[in-house]
């Protein structure tokens, strides 16, 4: 989008001058300076930590800056509270949604209203009705939010300050849960609100999203302001290289492997969901090769828990002959029988599944480790941390050393940490999610060559993720998820994003069933 | 049985229900807002010693039933500092109430022991109290009875009808998320706690005031416990509550006339069925697993800090 903006004479909405927040240990913004044009869409970029997220919720009153001066209409203005924000037309649209499950659409835009509000617009059901028709929304007021896709979900809180008739949004990072053809729906409605003049702050770091929709970008990197661009004059790359400085390129991908032996298999797997908001499996069948990746793509909470806690043996329902290791049945052993099989797995949860918070980085270890460390019943500690030590020193796990406690880690250093264990145990089958969520460039480029050393060793690896691009890195064959359905297994090389983003919405459920209707 | 014994039987099992239904309406918004108070046993005490001080001293029920209110908020107020202020476990800090309000209406009651005060009469309802057995059962009880019905169904409406029930379980779901929209969620279950504790006051003035018109040691006897169950059992439901807690009273008074009509069962194993048979019928009302999980609220007994948000 290239138009310039029609009103670029009037003043700011918003402008920010000198935004300073100290964090214990981390300068999270330094000084940062910004200015939003009515019917402005204004990118916020940056990599994981580069403050985009605390500058937002400064704006939106989550968070008081130390220092700094926010100015709107002109006004200087201290936004004190995320009502106080909304009084002024400030609506936010959160990465993890701000809705109650057990109330109706319709009571959660309620509960966002002032009783004036409330007052003006009347019959809130049908205000919610007309706006969605209006931008094609497609949000049901009666409905309860527990029974809403990610997706509707995201609507609602758009809804939300929709009704509110805000004069600036701001979405944290909305794309990343949606499917390619939601993200276009998302887009028609933000091109409506701004040529309706409603400013738009959005945060992404995907690129090529960027360049197609926003008018300007401002760049942030380790908490500092290093750039602003008008994203259509600019490509994906160079953007990228504001964002990261000026390190890695990333790769163009990997070379792809096939394997022949079946290691693993999973047969008619399907099962109710064991939580109110879980997603059932209906008819899984997928079988793992020695040595390759096979990547499941879908959009989170599409059934991805539920398929690993069954593979792992979390969910330790007996599934006599549904999941096979080395040609065993492995349906009815316990998680940790599984493990000792060979069976190693990496969860999405990272502080609470993959490490216990409180424990340190050895004590971690030991969890799934414990074969090589424990003689008849006493843990040989000196072993252990010399063990521990060597991961952190392989996998450049940034910590004070063995001893420190898991949940003193960053996410991503915790991640390497937890892969490093996992792929230590040198397994038969891994199975793993989201490896990279939250991890900066240099550690996700040490995951994916461990991942590949891995599968070149030839074990077989089960990848889940909400990333394409990542995907389509790393899988030798891949797959979608949808509402627990699983499509097709291609060649990573035979399918195309767009292919695989039309499973994700569930296209080839309906073909399965009209090939089942046919045969 | 013939019908006077029955219409006494009901009679007398809305009255043994009612302090439970104090307690259990109280808690059930206290923990909606996602604060488990354990304190309930305690709170009643205070308030049943209290209350009959303050009627003893005064010769008006009525300052019975105010003192009652105000001690059982002094001690959800404690109890409120400590959990939603300072972060402490609510768990322990609940059961501490417990056994302070224990101890101490022991000991400023003992003064008391054996006084006896008249309570509140009962208040016939005109013509409706007239209907033959129902209007026995039902409209010629003491005006706390029938507050209780009432508290109930305002609190019903309120909660399932307004904005302030909207508020009440969106804290209690994610307060996360209630802040993030700007509801004081503090404020919230301060008042919540605080309107807990004014149930639990009046629940135990009933006890000391109108069913048995004197103050002993430890006279509730672990009602406020029963209470808390019920609450989980009815699945945060009012209707359920109420239920749950003239059953507890109907099956408290069937295992006294059961031993009177001189059953050949042990007295203990008697003294065991209001509990048994209303754990029974709740865990039958409540057995759809599903839909319970959609009624407890989630953030149940977990703190909130707003300044650790973001």
């Amino acid at each position: 989008m290239s138009e310039t903006l029609k009103n670029q004479s009037s003043r700011p909405r918003l402008e920010l001058l000198n935004i300073t927040k100290q964090y214990p240990g981390c300068l999270a913004n330094d000084q940062i300076c910004m200015k939003l044009m009515p019917g402005e869409i204004h990118a916020l970029l940056g990599e994981n930590g580069a403050g985009k997220s605390t500058l937002v919720k400064t704006i939106y009153g989550v968070v008081a800056p130390d220092a700094g001066q926010i100015l709107w209409d002109g006004h200087e203005v201290e936004v004190k509270s995320p009502s106080k924000a909304r009084d002024l037309g400030i609506g936010m649209v959160f990465q993890h949604f701000s809705l109650f499950e057990t109330l109706t659409v319709a009571q959660n835009i309620e509960l966002c209203l002032s009783r004036s509000q409330l007052h003006s617009i009347g019959d809130l059901a049908e205000r919610i009705r007309d706006l969605s028709r209006t931008y094609g929304l497609n949000v049901d007021p009666d409905r309860f939010v527990h029974s809403l896709s990610i997706g509707e979900r995201q609507r609602v809180e758009i809804m939300r300050c929709l009704v509110q008739s805000v004069k600036l949004l701001i979405l944290d990072e909305p794309t990343s849960v949606l499917t390619p053809q939601e993200v276009a729906g998302l887009f028609t409605v933000l091109k409506k609100l701004s040529s309706e003049g409603c400013s738009i702050l959005f945060i992404s770091h995907k690129l090529h999203e960027v360049t197609e929709i926003c008018h300007n970008a401002t760049i942030l990197r380790g908490g500092k302001f290093v750039g602003d661009c008008e994203p259509a004059n600019e490509t994906p790359a160079t953007i990228a290289k504001m964002m990261v400085g000026d390190l890695a390129e990333q790769d163009a991908g990997y070379e792809k492997a096939f394997g022949e032996t079946i290691v693993f298999t999973a047969n008619n797997l399907s099962l109710t969901a064991k939580h109110p908001f879980g997603t059932a499996l209906k008819q899984i069948n997928f079988e793992l090769y020695k040595g390759e990746i096979l990547g499941i793509a879908g959009v989170a909470g599409n059934g991805q828990e539920e398929l690993m806690s069954i593979i792992s043996g979390e969910d330790n329902r007996h599934l006599k002959n549904m999941l096979t290791l080395d040609g065993r049945d492995i349906g009815t052993q316990s998680a940790g029988l599984r493990r000792r099989n060979g069976l190693a797995y990496v969860p999405e949860e990272r502080l609470g599944r993959g490490a216990v918070p409180e424990m340190s980085l050895s004590e971690n270890t030991l969890l799934t480790h414990s074969r090589g460390f424990v003689k008849s019943g006493l843990v040989n500690w000196k072993a252990l941390k010399e063990y521990a030590k060597s991961l952190i020193s392989q996998y450049s796990v940034k910590c004070h050393g063995e001893f420190s406690e898991a949940k003193s880690l960053s996410g991503g250093n915790l991640q390497k940490f937890i892969m490093g264990r996992e792929i230590g145990q040198n397994p038969k089958v891994l199975i793993c999610a989201h490896p990279t969520w939250g991890v900066d460039v240099g550690a996700a480029l040490a995951i994916h060559q461990a991942l590949l050393q891995l599968r070149d060793q030839g074990a077989a690896i089960l990848l889940i993720s909400e990333d394409i691009d990542e995907l389509f890195l790393l899988a030798d064959r891949m797959a979608a998820v949808c509402d627990g359905h699983l499509s097709p297994v291609v060649r990573a090389e035979e399918t195309s994003i767009d292919q695989i983003g039309q499973w994700m919405a569930g296209t080839f459920i309906n073909e399965s069933e009209q090939q089942e209707a046919l045969a | 049985m013939d019908i006077d014994l029955i219409t006494q039987v009901l009679f007398a099992a809305i009255k043994t229900g009612t302090p439970l239904l104090f307690i259990a309406l109280g808690e059930a918004i206290c923990e909606k807002t996602g604060v488990l108070n354990l304190g309930q046993e305690g709170m009643m005490l205070m308030g049943a010693v209290v209350g009959f001080m303050a009627a003893y001293g005064t010769g008006n029920a009525g300052f019975g039933l105010l003192g009652a209110m105000i001690i059982g908020m002094v001690m959800s107020l404690i109890f409120g500092f400590l959990v939603l202020h300072l972060g402490a476990n609510q768990v322990a800090t609940g059961l501490a109430l417990t056994i302070f309000g224990t101890g101490l209406s022991a000991f400023i009651g003992s003064g008391v022991v054996g006084q006896t005060i008249t309570g509140f009469q009962p208040l016939s309802i005109p013509v409706l109290s007239d209907i033959p057995v129902l209007g026995k059962v039902l409209f010629s009880h003491d005006v706390m009875v029938y507050l209780a019905v009432l508290l109930a169904i305002i609190i019903a409406f309120v909660a399932n009808k307004t904005r302030l029930g909207l508020t009440i379980k969106a804290v209690g779901e994610n307060p996360n998320a209630a802040n993030a929209i700007g509801i004081k969620v503090l404020r919230v279950r301060y008042l919540a706690v605080m309107f807990g504790g004014a149930m639990a006051g009046l629940g135990g003035a009933y006890m000391s005031l109108v069913y048995t018109p004197m103050w002993v040691e430890n006279m509730t006897a672990g009602r406020g416990w029963i209470a808390l169950a019920l609450v989980v059992f009815a699945s945060w439901r009012i209707g359920n509550i109420v239920l749950g807690a003239y059953l507890f009273g109907l099956a408290s008074i069937m295992h006294l006339v059961l031993q009177g009509m001189g059953w050949s069962i042990s007295p203990n194993l008697l003294a065991m069925l209001p509990y048994v048979a209303t754990i029974i019928v709740m865990v039958i009302i409540s057995a759809d697993k599903y839909k319970e999980k959609l009624l407890a609220p989630r953030s149940l007994g977990k703190p909130f800090d707003p300044r650790q948000m973001a």
